[in-house]
């Protein structure tokens, strides 16, 4: 299918002093898509985002948005993009509504249409009534919504999303991620990056999982777990010391694509769980392996992260928070 | 140039509101400290400056000239923060990724910052007038003063404003700011005469802009023109050159940060 191209990105680089964010990263997204960058924190996620609107210049390599170069054209880039950072980036002592003024006048809107779009915007994200309180005032999720409402202030072609949901509660993430589906549906392109593979796969159309600033993995949530070729059966053993022995019967029998240890057990990836199921569990009871627990799964994107990436993201941005 | 106005006006307005939300910060931390110097360090040195040292009629018209360039030099390396905080919080790239000339930011701040302390100045004379210190140069001086506190302080904050983007933390910020601000005052002839002063101190002090700037403003409050000129015509071409070299340096930690 041929699709319009709203970003593309070449071979992209961005070090600072010996340390390489981004190392030659390549992409495209199409208009009208929602495109997620998925990765451990700093996976280079946030730079090639920050690239893309202009805020930081490639150390080589070039990106462009809807044909502008995000360098040499990178006023004609604003103009046609909104963003929404990842800190709640809201002025406590403005009103949401001075937020939106604010904004209006800096996208050089005429004081009526301004004021037009900022009513219909506040009617958007539900915060009408709330409009005239300082900002201070505000839930979490009241200035994320303010945040969205700034975003989407100048009319953009194009909306960037930075790690959308961070820190919100759950019915706060479910209706961000209800704006994010209905801006798609009303033909806006969406870029976001984020280190939750639930929301990745829920809202994501493609994605890119980068981590230490290269794309390990591109394509549709679908298409990557696909790829991953076959379901996991997880084995958890009774005796730790008969995991090696097992993992040796099951490697090359004709069912069983691939085997990998695991603390407890082994993952066992599979054609299909009806011919591969009989196998595992006759050469379990014949070398005398007491199964505890068996659990049968299709691919999660999580199995994609740790496919590509060799760990699970979980596990790196639980270390971020005890650094 | 209509959306170059457009931009300066709306990121004015939004310090201006700022200010107006957090009336008692202002108060408290702006206002008060200078107008205490002024009353209470005035009045209680009255007996123990020599008059012969200061050549002033009173302390406090010694002084007032010291606490004016005082309310410039804290004003404007306060300048600053809260780029520094709209840069920590993330308002500074949204307001960045909008597209507006770079510099309307910084001008913003500077235009705010200028106004501010214009009229705090004039609220330190206002005040001294009650304690019977009347500008010899009358309102003519009083401009003259002010235009010697925009152009010191325009450097002032440049310098502070280079601080916020080049800073990692705001600690580092602030404890940068609570070292710099005391030595320039106690190196300066705001509370002493640089003859009266160790000679060492007298001989540092007269490297410090902040000389400049109160031995131009004195003059103008206790004697008058004949003798506030002079130093009037040193003072622009001092602060012209201060300017340039902290814009220059301000320009650069600027670029570094954005770009």
């Amino acid at each position: 299918m041929d699709r319009t191209v709203a970003i593309a990105v070449d071979r992209l680089c961005k070090s600072y002093d010996s340390h390489t964010a981004v190392d030659h990263l390549s992409f495209q997204v199409y208009a009208g898509e929602i495109f997620g960058l998925l990765g451990p924190n700093g996976a280079g996620k946030s730079t090639t985002l920050r690239t893309l609107i202009t805020l930081l210049h490639p150390t080589s390599g070039s990106a462009t948005v809807l044909g502008h170069d995000t360098v040499r054209d990178a006023d004609r880039v604003r103009a046609l993009i909104g963003y929404v950072p990842q800190e709640r980036a809201i002025d406590r002592f403005l009103t949401g509504r001075e937020h939106l003024e604010l904004l209006g006048a800096l996208y050089h809107l005429p004081k009526e249409a301004a004021t037009r779009r900022i009513n219909d915007l506040l009617k958007l994200v539900e915060l009408e009534a709330h409009a005239d309180r300082p900002a201070k005032t505000y839930s979490g999720g009241m200035k994320r919504k303010l945040d969205i409402a700034c975003g989407l202030l100048p009319d953009p072609k194009i909306l960037f999303l930075d790690e959308p949901t961070l820190g919100l509660d759950v019915q706060s993430r479910l209706r961000i991620w209800d704006y994010v589906r209905m801006l798609k549906a009303r033909g806006l392109t969406v870029v976001m990056t984020t280190n939750y593979l639930d929301e990745a796969d829920q809202l994501c159309d493609r994605l890119a999982i980068i981590d230490q600033g290269r794309i390990k993995a591109l394509g549709s949530p679908t298409e990557l777990k696909v790829a991953l070729g076959g379901d996991i059966v997880s084995l958890t053993l009774k005796e730790a010391d008969r995991i090696g022995g097992l993992e040796a019967a099951l490697k090359g029998q004709p069912a069983i694509k691939s085997v990998r240890t695991t603390a407890k057990g082994l993952d066992i990836r599979v054609e299909s769980p009806e011919k591969a199921l009989p196998v595992i569990l006759e050469s379990a009871n014949r070398l005398g392996c007491s199964v505890e627990f068996i659990q049968y799964n299709r691919p999660r994107l999580d199995d994609v992260f740790i496919a590509h990436t060799g760990r699970r993201i979980q596990d790196e941005v639980q270390k971020e928070r005890d650094e | 140039m209509k959306e170059y106005w457009q931009e300066i006006h709306a990121l004015t307005m939004r310090w201006v509101r700022r200010l107006s939300r957090e009336k008692f910060s202002m108060l408290f931390t702006l206002v008060q400290p200078m107008l205490f110097w002024l009353i209470f360090f005035g009045n209680l040195f009255q007996r123990a400056a020599d008059a012969q040292v200061t050549q002033a009629p009173n302390y406090i018209s010694f002084l007032a000239a010291g606490v004016v360039v005082m309310t410039v030099l804290n004003n404007g390396l306060a300048g600053g923060v809260d780029l520094l905080f709209d840069k920590e919080n993330g308002f500074l790239e949204r307001l960045m990724s909008t597209p507006i000339h770079r510099s309307s930011v910084i001008l913003s701040r500077f235009i705010f910052v200028m106004t501010i302390t214009s009229l705090q100045v004039l609220v330190i004379l206002g005040v001294a007038f009650l304690f019977g210190v009347r500008p010899a140069t009358g309102l003519a001086g009083v401009a003259v003063i002010l235009l010697i506190g925009m152009m010191f302080g325009v450097g002032l904050t440049s310098i502070s404003m280079a601080m916020a983007f080049s800073v990692k933390s705001h600690g580092d910020f602030f404890s940068v700011l609570g070292f710099l601000s005391l030595p320039m005052i106690f190196l300066s002839s705001a509370l002493v005469p640089l003859a009266a002063m160790p000679g060492w101190m007298g001989f540092l002090a007269q490297f410090n802009p902040m000389t400049w700037a109160i031995d131009a403003v004195r003059p103008l409050i206790l004697s008058g023109w004949a003798d506030a000129l002079p130093h009037v015509a040193m003072v622009v071409v001092v602060m012209l050159i201060f300017d340039a070299v902290c814009l220059y340096g301000g320009a650069k930690a600027f670029r570094r940060a954005m770009g």
